[in-house]
């Protein structure tokens, strides 16, 4: 799971109002190569919630050099790009677990592919 | 349509009948996988997304992966979710690009608002108008789906779903819930006159309403004015007044071709040898 994917992600339990952001529990994390592409970037950026993502990547433990507030002017910032870029597109949750924080529902992470499905008593 | 044989949906749940038996046809069966391509090809196509640009997209019932190869071939980002373990599995054998979800359709999609550019389903939605267990409402679980799917697309969004409905009824009830979640849309029809090719498309448009595309192969039987008889300054032939013209002849050539050509098929053009005889050499 790319942390891209996680920071859209919520917890649907039945009865969560919020359930954002979900917290990463990892057991292994790996970083593969992805084509840069600044466009999707910057397009991405606006939509993100970046106290979340900044959280996210601390979780994972690869939290170097993001800023912890939003760089004004990232468009151009081709630098900034390039860490967002890599955090959003790179970084991957292979094996763990999210955890909701309000119901503390754990979705099992196995092979890159969280497991969201619910019990019948939560949907 | 498809009476003769057997609906996958009436034989198991989604989660039992796509086992790895069933997910390997998805990588090995080359009919299979280009009917897939075309079908999410056509979707893209139905999507109407801005050009040069790379949208972040949903495939809802993504299965092995072949909808998100077009994709992200297209230079699009996707997330794809599927209910189906195996399918998954090879999804990652065939290393896809985008990232995948377990999840079921009738749960609700668990993102945040505004998350997406668009939506594609290929074949998966009339999987939902089933109940599986005692607990399922079909009409709950579509209304679940949509309204969890409308909050997660950006304004303007589009959603198109390929399906194979089973009745008009099945059709209208999911139409029904669709339109209660707030999406605004309809369906599109490729090839309405050819029992094979035929393709249904729910087109959804997410707040603001759009003009709904033309299904293919629709463009001869609607050239007429509806209420009117159409002028042409051709005499009528007198046999061609009374039904079906003489087997085999000129005339039934030409109707049939015009038939094919109106179900989407390869048809030879038109020419003054259509219809000829061939007369023995000497």
């Amino acid at each position: 799971m790319k942390l891209l994917t996680h920071n859209m992600l919520t917890s649907h339990v039945k009865g969560v109002t919020k359930g954002y952001p979900l917290l990463i529990k990892a057991t292994e994390v790996k970083v593969n190569e992805v084509e840069f592409n600044p466009q999707f970037v910057s397009r991405m950026i606006p939509k993100l919630e970046w106290s979340a993502l900044v959280q996210a990547a601390d979780q994972v433990g690869q939290c170097q050099d993001l800023p912890a507030e939003l760089v004004p002017d990232y468009e151009k910032n081709e630098e900034f790009l390039k860490i967002v870029h890599r955090i959003l597109l790179e970084v991957e949750v292979i094996e763990g677990c999210l955890q909701c924080p309000e119901s503390g529902r754990e979705f099992p992470i196995s092979r890159g592919i969280p497991n969201m499905l619910l019990n019948e008593d939560e949907a | 349509m498809a009476s003769s044989c057997r609906r996958p949906e009436h034989t198991a749940p989604p989660d039992v009948f796509y086992n790895e038996e069933e997910a390997k046809k998805y990588s090995q069966n080359s009919r299979m996988i280009e009917i897939q391509t075309q079908m999410s090809e056509r979707a893209v196509e139905l999507l109407n997304l801005p050009e040069g640009q790379p949208s972040f997209l949903l495939d809802v019932g993504c299965g092995s992966g072949l909808s998100g190869d077009y994709l992200s071939e297209e230079g699009h980002y996707w997330v794809g979710v599927d209910i189906s373990t195996a399918m998954l599995d090879v999804a990652l054998k065939r290393e896809v690009e985008g990232d995948l979800l377990v999840g079921d359709m009738g749960q609700g999609m668990p993102f945040r608002p505004g998350t997406f550019d668009g939506c594609i389903s290929i074949s998966a939605l009339q999987w939902l108008c089933n109940a599986d267990k005692r607990s399922h409402s079909p009409p709950k679980r579509l209304y679940t789906f949509f309204s969890t799917l409308y909050g997660s697309l950006s304004r303007g969004a589009r959603a198109v779903f390929q399906l194979y409905p089973e009745n008009s009824e099945q059709l209208e009830l999911i139409t029904t819930q669709a339109m209660k979640a707030g999406f605004s849309g309809g369906m599109v029809v490729d090839y309405p006159n050819s029992s094979k090719a035929k393709k249904f498309f729910l087109c959804l448009f997410a707040g603001v309403s759009g003009v709904l595309p033309k299904g293919l192969g629709t463009e001869t039987s609607d050239k007429a004015v509806p209420n009117q008889v159409q002028y042409s300054g051709q005499r009528c032939r007198f046999k061609n007044m009374k039904g079906k013209s003489v087997k085999k002849g000129r005339d039934w050539i030409l109707e049939k071709k015009e038939r094919r050509r109106r179900q989407g098929r390869e048809v030879r053009a038109d020419t003054k040898y259509t219809g000829r005889k061939r007369r023995p050499h000497f």
